[in-house]
């Protein structure tokens, strides 16, 4: 099947029911997207369809359909998204596992409200899991990428 | 300098590097192995003035990737912008140095090293400066360096174009380092080094290791622990696309296939026959019931000052405190590469523990430890699960490779890390205190019920008189509360069972901090004393302890009334050299427990790296608090019930409460860093619950009765 990642069209051979995550993973290698419980329960996995933040580990690759896909390979060619410049700005990661997936949802949800208040962020962002802790500066970093976005500083 | 310079000078048309030894460190080193290790290299210079440190530890979010390349570049005067790190291999001369082995561990990176990593520094800069002197005919002491340059009135060099001289000296091995008042660098709050990879998912984990010809394994484990495999059917694993391969571990089945996800379907679908333990299998509500009667009865003395029975029989303060066995559950679920090649095995895994690794493979393979390279890739959360005595996760892979006869990486989902053992043990602590006239105690009778972590493995020779393994009691004995009572009794009962145990994030201290500090809090609210005051006054003597209490309390507004319906609650606790103190502020709603901000104070001693610091206190307060208000693991028939992150959760980023941390300027000698803050959450939220509902909750996680 063919399968649009990250701005090119990939052609893959894998048994329908196989998650997402997996083929990305481990036939496509784009190993950025990681796998931490396989039940969409914690984030890690998180990539775009079209946009739309959605837990990769439990997406059969069949239901991709012609939706593009977008991988934290694919956010930017050099980690200049404004989300990226906030979470070095505001020095976020600690063993980093879980950073591609609260970037990507951090992504999404600053697409869909550009100036998210706290339970906004909240909200958004209660589906992926840090064991490091990292979430005072997830949250600061996303006031900043807010900030950025819209030109301030 | 018996060892070849050739090895490691890397010759390359991009780049000339060298690398510096630290003889002395290389020689109070044992050697673990025929034949000589890889040269001590700690550092290369590369003709493109980049610096590459090699890290003798890993780096599993603590933040070692910037913070011992700090200490280098102090000495070094680099330019910080060319500074990057790599993870060293697997050798002798990479051993901790206070503990001979190479392991991340025991929150002792930064002060085990702060020696070491310095004089690499400096011995580096000298060989430049002295390389640049010749080259000018001038004296050393007329250069001058900044940011990776050389000057000597107007002659004008980098560190790059000087490298290649410098590595043909002589290191120096009577130099003086920088007095602190001249640091740059250390004490200033510095970004992460290892970010552009984590934000742009470049990082390699041990889980995204790929080459061609790897295959990947799921392993079918004993569905209790004490379980045996009686018979295994591989039939219906090998009809899957993508399965090659069905092989027995020494305790199980693995299924080898092209990619995880054949390989998870395949293991899913064999059929094996398990003899079930003997005893019908460990059972964590009966072990915490026999653990609770144990604690009547004192067990092997680890301090025993005399006159307790006496003093506690005209009336006495009792309270048993209980925590249960917990999982580690880093993001990445565990896993081992592994490939061998005729005698020679290569790794490559998120361990904390090289060393052990090493010799656990050996063992397998019946060789020594020369033969077994270990490549260490970021970690994806350490806190403890990957730093194994048994080094339960790399002695497998090692045996599924073996059997498979092709190069595998071994992968665990996240019901397999869960359910694979290794717990935060349970424990049971029993407290009797009397106290007099002002409230304060005068005789402590301490019962501690736990297993014990290093019973059974090769650390068995380093417990105490009587089997006292010091993880299962630290921080009781010698509380500063206690400090100068005779009348202070403290043993320990260390059960075996089957479920398999290993220090967690602060290890012993995530318990006995627990137990002290709302024993204290209680013994406060029995005297009508102010929480505050009544720790103060025992402290008098303890002036840090007093001063990082004093500070959190104050920041956290203590002396002013919390927002209608919130109360706080406080804990000091000191840990791998480190107090901390912690003021949290919680509130009920809908019957549960809401921790809004946690003020903490940390007394480190020297600070390396202030936005370091903040970010693993931040760290071990979202670590601690998803103990102190979910984590609890559920063991019947030897099974573990738990399975994901639904029935074991863990602090989400709603629960996430503000961490406010105030560091405290100190002389004393470095602490760790890693763990410290962990220990002191679980009290303080519960010394608050009590402050609120006049519930006193004795046992983690924290449940509120029903009203």
């Amino acid at each position: 099947m063919k399968l649009d990642v990250n701005g090119a069209v990939r052609e893959v051979e894998a048994d329908p029911d196989m998650p997402l995550l997996w083929v990305l993973r481990d036939l496509l290698g784009l190993p950025g997207t990681k796998f931490g419980c396989g039940a969409a329960q914690c984030g890690a996995c998180t990539v775009h369809l079209d946009g739309r933040p959605v837990r990769a580990c439990v997406t059969p690759v069949a239901t991709v359909g012609d939706r593009k896909v977008t991988t934290i390979e694919g956010l930017s060619p050099d980690g200049g998204h404004v989300v990226q410049r906030a979470w070095a700005e505001a020095d976020v990661v600690q063993c980093g596992y879980c950073q591609s997936g609260q970037i990507m949802t951090a992504v999404a949800l600053l697409e869909k409200k550009p100036d998210p208040s706290d339970a906004d962020i909240d909200a958004a962002m209660a589906g992926n899991i840090c064991r490091c802790g990292t979430y005072p500066r997830v949250r600061e970093a996303i006031h900043l990428a807010a900030r950025l976005k819209r030109g301030g500083a | 300098m018996s060892l070849s310079r050739r090895g490691f000078l890397q010759g390359s048309a991009a780049s000339l590097a060298i690398a510096f030894y630290v003889p002395t460190a290389a020689k109070a080193l044992p050697r673990l192995g025929p034949p000589a290790p890889p040269p001590n290299a700690f550092l290369r210079i590369g003709a493109d003035d980049s610096v590459t440190v090699v890290l003798a530890h890993s780096e599993m979010g603590q933040g070692i990737w910037t913070g011992l390349a700090m200490l280098i570049a102090e000495e070094l005067e680099c330019d910080w912008a060319k500074v990057r790190c790599e993870h060293a291999p697997a050798a002798p001369v990479y051993g901790h140095p206070m503990m001979g082995m190479q392991m991340t561990g025991g929150s002792s990176t930064t002060n085990g090293e702060f020696q070491r990593y310095r004089m690499v520094g400096a011995v580096a800069r000298d060989m430049l400066v002295r390389a640049a002197a010749a080259r000018w005919k001038t004296k050393p002491k007329k250069c001058v360096v900044a940011k990776g340059v050389v000057t000597a009135g107007k002659q004008r060099a980098t560190f790059g174009e000087l490298a290649e001289a410098a590595m043909k000296l002589t290191p120096a091995t009577d130099l003086t380092l920088k007095a602190p008042a001249a640091w740059k660098l250390i004490g200033t709050p510095v970004r992460r080094l290892d970010t552009p990879e984590k934000i742009t998912g470049r990082a390699q984990f041990g889980i995204d290791v790929q080459f061609p010809g790897l295959r990947t394994a799921v392993v079918l484990r004993p569905p209790a622990f004490g379980a045996t495999l009686k018979s295994f059917d591989g039939a219906a694993a090998l009809k899957i696309a993508g399965v090659e391969q069905v092989v027995a571990t020494a305790a199980g089945v693995a299924v080898v296939a092209a990619h995880f996800w054949a390989a998870k379907l395949g293991r899913d679908a064999l059929v094996a026959e398990w003899t079930p333990p003997a005893d019908g299998g460990a059972d964590s509500a009966a072990l915490m019931a026999r653990f609770r009667d144990q604690s009547r009865s004192p067990g092997a003395v680890v301090v025993d000052g005399g006159g307790v029975d006496a003093a506690l029989s005209a009336g006495v303060h009792e309270a048993v405190y209980e925590v249960p066995y917990l999982a580690h559950a880093p993001m990445e679920p565990l896993n081992c590469t592994v490939k061998l090649d005729g005698d020679r095995c290569e790794i490559w895994t998120g361990t904390q523990f090289q060393t052990g690794d090493q010799l656990a493979a050996a063992k397998v393979l019946g060789t020594t430890i020369d033969r077994i390279t270990i490549h260490t890739p970021f970690l994806g959360g350490g806190f403890g699960r990957r730093a194994n005595p048994a080094s339960d996760f790399v002695v497998e892979a090692v045996q599924v490779a073996k059997a498979a006869g092709v190069p595998v990486k071994v992968v665990w989902t996240r019901d397999d890390d869960l359910r694979g053992g290794y717990y935060r043990p349970a424990y049971v602590h029993r407290v009797r205190a009397a106290v007099d006239a002002a409230g304060a105690p005068v005789a402590w009778d301490h019962v501690v019920v736990g297993q014990s972590i290093m019973a059974g493995t090769f650390l068995e020779a380093f417990m105490g008189p009587g089997g006292v393994d010091g993880s299962s009691v630290e921080g009781i004995a010698d509380s500063p509360y206690l400090d100068g009572l005779a009348a202070k009794r403290v043993t320990l009962h260390s059960p075996r069972t089957a479920i398999p145990v290993l220090w967690w994030r602060s290890v012993g201290n995530t318990h006995t901090a627990f137990a002290m500090e709302c024993m204290l809090d209680e013994l406060a609210h029995a005297a009508k004393v102010d929480p505050l005051a009544y720790r103060m006054r025992l402290l008098a003597k303890h002036p840090r302890h007093a001063h990082a209490l004093a500070t959190a309390a104050d920041k956290a507004g203590w002396a002013t009334p919390p927002p209608a319906g919130r109360a706080r609650g406080l804990a000091v606790h000191e840990s791998f050299g480190s107090i901390v103190a912690e003021v949290a502020e919680v509130s009920v709603e809908g019957g549960r427990i809401r921790v809004h901000a946690v003020t903490a104070a940390v007394d480190c001693g020297t600070a390396v790296n202030p936005l370091g610091i903040e970010a693993q206190i931040q760290s071990c307060v979202a670590y601690g608090l998803s103990a102190a208000l979910y984590g609890a693991l559920t063991i019947t028939g030897g099974a573990v019930q738990e399975s994901n992150f639904h029935d074991y959760p863990v602090v989400r980023m709603p629960d996430m409460p503000t961490v406010a941390v105030h560091l405290i300027a100190s002389d004393a000698p470095m602490g760790g860093i890693g763990e410290p803050a962990t220990a002191p959450i679980a009290p303080a939220v519960a010394n608050a619950v009590f402050a609120l509902t006049k519930q006193r909750l004795r046992a983690l996680p924290l449940r509120l009765g029903v009203a």
